[in-house]
C-alpha cells in the first residue's frame, strides 16, 4: 500500500516536471512545425541559473526559479528572432542538425562555465525532510513541487483557454493561413509562444533540479523523454502532453521500483506500442 | 562502313573502361597507405568502418529521406552479435560478420515495420527510442553483454584461415578496406537501379509516387532493412578489428556523430561519407584530446553555420564552386 502511494506520488511529481518542460515543445512544434531537439537546453539553463543563484548567492528558492524562468524566456525570445525563424520552412533534417548544433554549443558553454560535474541543488530548510498529510509521510520537496507545478499548469491552461493570446495560439495551430488572414500577427505570436515555452522549460528545469540532475549532458540525456511526451501527447496540444507526461512519469517510476533490473526497457517498449496503436498521439483518433 | 559505325561504341567502351580504372585509383592509393604511413593502420581501419556505417546511413537520410537518430542501435546490434558469438566459440570473422548483418537486418525489419508508419517528429522520436531500447537491454543483460564494462575476451580466428589479426593491424586494415569496397560497389549499383530512383522519388514527393503506383511503405521498409544490415556489418567489423565491444556502440552519441559525419561531407552524394568521416575523425583525434568542451563548441558552431549558410556539406560547397567556375567559363 505504502509502496503504491510512494510510486503514485513520485510518478506524479516526475510527470509534472516532464510536462512543464515538454509542453512548450508541443505547442511550438504544433505552431511552427519546428523539430526543436534543443528544447532541453532551456530546461538545463533554467536549472543552472536557479542552482547557481541559490547555492552561490544565497537567493531564496522561489525568486531563483523566477529569475531562471525570466532570463531563459528572454534568451528563447532572442534566439527565435535571430536564428530559429530563418529555419521554419526548411527541411526536417536541417532543423534537426541546427538544433543538434545548438545542443553541442550549449553543452560546451555550460561545461566551460560550470565544469563537467552535476550541480546538486541545496534545498532550503523548509523543503528538506518529510511532511505528513492524511497519515502519509511524504518528502516535503516533492509535495511543494507537485503543489507549485499544479498552480503553474492551472495558470497555463487558463491562458491557453480563456485569454486572447491563448485563442490566437489555438487559431494558428489549427490553420495558420486563416489566422494570418484574419489579422493575427503570427510572426510575433511565434516569438511570444517560443519565449513562453522556453520559460516554462526553465521553470521545469529549476523546479526539477532534484529529479533530473543538472549537468552539462542534460539536453542529451533527457531529450528522448521530452520527445516521447510530445509525440505520445500529440502536437500543438496542451492536454494530451499532460496525460502523456503523467503516464510516462508513473510508468517509469513504477518500473524502476517494481522491476529495477529492467530499468527503462518497459517505458520504451510501451511508447512503441502506444504509437503503433495511435500514431498521432493518444488523444487523437485520426 | 562497319568500322565507322563501330568506332563510337569502341570509343565509349574504352572511355568507360578508362573511367572505371580511374575510379579504382583512389582505392589502390588507399591500399598502399600502410607503406606510406606505417603505424596509422588502426586509425585508418576505424575510418573505413565508420565510412561504411555512414554509407548505410546515407541510404536512409540522403536517398530515402528517412531521418534517423537511432542508427547506432543497428551498428551495436552487429557489434554485439559478432562479439557474443566469438565469446561462445564461433570465431570465424566472415561467419560472425554475416550473422551480425542478419541480426541487424531482422532488428531493422521489426523496428522498421512499426516505425515507418509514422512521420516527422514521431518517427524521429521512435528511431531514437529504438536505439535507447537496445542500449538499455544491453546495459541490463550483463550476463550476455558485460553491461557497462563492455565485453572482454573477444577474439577471432584468422581471416579465411590464413591471415591472423595482428598487433600492427595490417589484416584488419585490408579486411575492412575490402569490405568497404564491396559495400560501396553494392550501394553504387543500388542507388542507380530503378529501386534507387524510386527512393529519391519517395523522398521528394511520396504522394505522387503513391499516385503512380509505387508501394511506398514496402520500399521504405526494404531500404531500412538494407541499411540496417550494412550498419550491422559495420558494427561487426568494428568489434572484430578492435576485439572489444562496449555500450558506446549503441549510444545516442554515436547515432548523432555518424549523422554529423555524413552531413559534414554531404548526404545523398555517395562520396559525402568518404569526405565527412575522415575530416570528423581526424579533427576529433586532434581536438578532443585537449578539451572535449572546445570540440563540442567548434562542432556545434560548424553545424549551425552549415545549416544557415552552406547546406550540402563539404561536397556541396565543392559542387557550388565547380558550378561557379563553369558558369564563368561559358557565359
Amino acid at each position: 500500500m505504502t509502496t503504491a502511494i510512494t510510486i503514485l506520488f513520485f510518478g506524479v511529481a516526475y510527470g509534472m516536471i516532464l510536462y512543464l518542460i515538454s509542453v512548450g515543445l508541443s505547442v511550438t512544434m504544433g505552431l511552427m512545425g519546428f523539430v526543436n531537439l534543443a528544447h532541453g537546453v532551456f530546461a538545463m539553463l533554467g536549472g543552472y541559473v536557479t542552482v547557481t543563484l541559490m547555492n552561490r548567492l544565497g537567493v531564496p528558492f522561489l525568486p531563483s526559479l523566477a529569475a531562471g524562468c525570466v532570463l531563459v524566456a528572454a534568451l528563447g525570445f532572442v534566439l527565435e528572432r535571430t536564428l530559429y525563424r530563418h529555419l521554419y520552412g526548411r527541411s526536417e533534417l536541417d532543423q534537426v542538425l541546427f538544433s543538434f548544433g545548438l545542443i553541442l554549443v550549449s553543452v560546451a558553454i555550460v561545461r566551460i562555465a560550470w565544469g563537467p560535474l552535476a550541480q546538486p541543488i541545496q534545498l532550503p530548510d523548509y523543503l528538506k525532510g518529510q511532511v505528513t498529510i492524511l497519515h502519509l509521510t511524504l518528502p516535503a520537496y516533492r509535495v511543494a513541487l507537485v503543489g507549485f507545478a499544479t498552480a503553474v499548469i492551472s495558470g497555463l491552461w487558463f491562458v491557453f483557454d480563456r485569454t486572447l493570446f491563448g485563442a490566437r495560439i489555438r487559431a494558428a495551430v489549427d490553420n495558420r493561413a486563416m489566422a494570418q488572414s484574419i489579422g493575427i500577427n503570427t510572426s510575433r505570436l511565434f516569438a511570444g509562444t517560443f519565449g513562453l515555452g522556453t520559460g516554462l522549460a526553465a521553470l521545469g528545469g529549476g523546479l526539477g533540479a532534484d529529479v533530473l540532475a543538472i549537468s552539462p549532458t542534460y539536453p542529451l540525456d533527457y531529450i528522448v523523454y521530452f520527445l516521447i511526451v510530445v509525440a505520445v501527447g500529440g502536437l500543438g496540444d496542451i492536454r494530451g502532453p499532460f496525460v502523456a507526461a503523467l503516464a510516462i512519469g508513473l510508468a517509469d517510476t513504477a518500473c524502476h521500483y517494481v522491476v529495477p533490473q529492467a530499468g527503462s526497457i518497459f517505458i520504451f517498449a510501451f511508447v512503441f506500442i502506444v504509437l503503433i496503436w495511435r500514431p498521432n498521439g493518444i488523444m487523437r483518433r485520426r | 562502313m562497319a568500322t565507322v559505325s563501330a568506332s563510337p561504341i569502341v570509343r565509349s567502351l574504352t572511355s568507360s573502361v578508362i573511367v572505371r580504372v580511374l575510379k579504382l585509383l583512389p582505392w589502390v592509393a588507399v591500399a598502399a597507405l600502410p607503406l606510406a604511413l606505417p603505424g596509422y593502420e588502426p586509425l585508418a581501419t576505424q575510418v573505413f568502418v565508420m565510412i561504411l556505417f555512414a554509407l548505410s546511413l546515407d541510404l536512409l537520410v540522403g536517398y530515402a529521406g528517412i531521418v534517423t537518430l537511432g542508427h547506432a542501435g543497428l551498428f551495436g546490434m552487429g557489434a554485439y552479435t559478432a562479439s557474443i558469438l566469438s565469446v561462445h566459440g564461433i570465431t570465424d570473422p566472415i561467419v560472425t560478420a554475416l550473422c551480425g548483418m542478419m541480426l541487424a537486418a531482422v532488428t531493422g525489419l521489426a523496428f522498421g515495420v512499426a516505425m515507418l508508419r509514422t512521420k516527422g517528429l514521431t518517427l524521429l522520436m521512435l528511431t531514437m527510442a529504438s536505439a535507447f531500447l537496445l542500449y538499455e537491454i544491453a546495459n541490463k543483460a550483463t550476463g550476455l553483454t558485460g553491461g557497462e564494462d563492455g565485453l572482454q575476451g573477444v577474439s577471432f580466428t584468422p581471416l579465411l584461415g590464413l591471415f591472423a589479426f595482428d598487433f600492427r593491424g595490417r589484416t584488419a586494415f585490408f579486411y575492412s578496406l575490402a569490405a568497404l569496397f564491396l559495400v560501396f560497389t553494392f550501394v553504387q549499383v543500388l542507388i542507380n537501379s530503378p529501386f534507387g530512383w524510386s527512393l529519391r522519388g519517395i523522398r521528394e514527393n511520396d504522394a505522387r509516387m503513391a499516385a503512380i503506383g509505387c508501394p511506398i511503405m514496402r520500399r521504405r521498409i526494404i531500404i531500412y532493412v538494407i541499411a540496417s544490415a550494412l550498419a550491422g556489418l559495420a558494427g561487426a567489423l568494428q568489434a572484430q578489428t578492435t576485439q572489444f565491444v562496449a555500450l558506446h556502440s549503441l549510444s545516442f552519441e554515436l547515432s548523432g556523430n555518424i549523422l554529423i559525419m555524413l552531413i559534414l561531407g554531404g548526404s545523398g552524394r555517395l562520396y559525402g561519407a568518404f569526405v565527412g568521416v575522415p575530416s570528423f575523425m581526424l579533427a576529433q583525434d586532434q581536438l578532443a584530446k585537449q578539451d572535449p568542451a572546445n570540440w563540442f563548441l567548434g562542432l556545434g558552431l560548424i553545424l549551425i553555420a552549415m545549416v544557415m549558410l552552406a547546406p550540402g556539406g563539404i561536397i556541396g560547397i565543392a559542387e557550388r564552386i565547380v558550378h561557379a567556375i563553369k558558369a564563368r567559363r561559358r557565359p
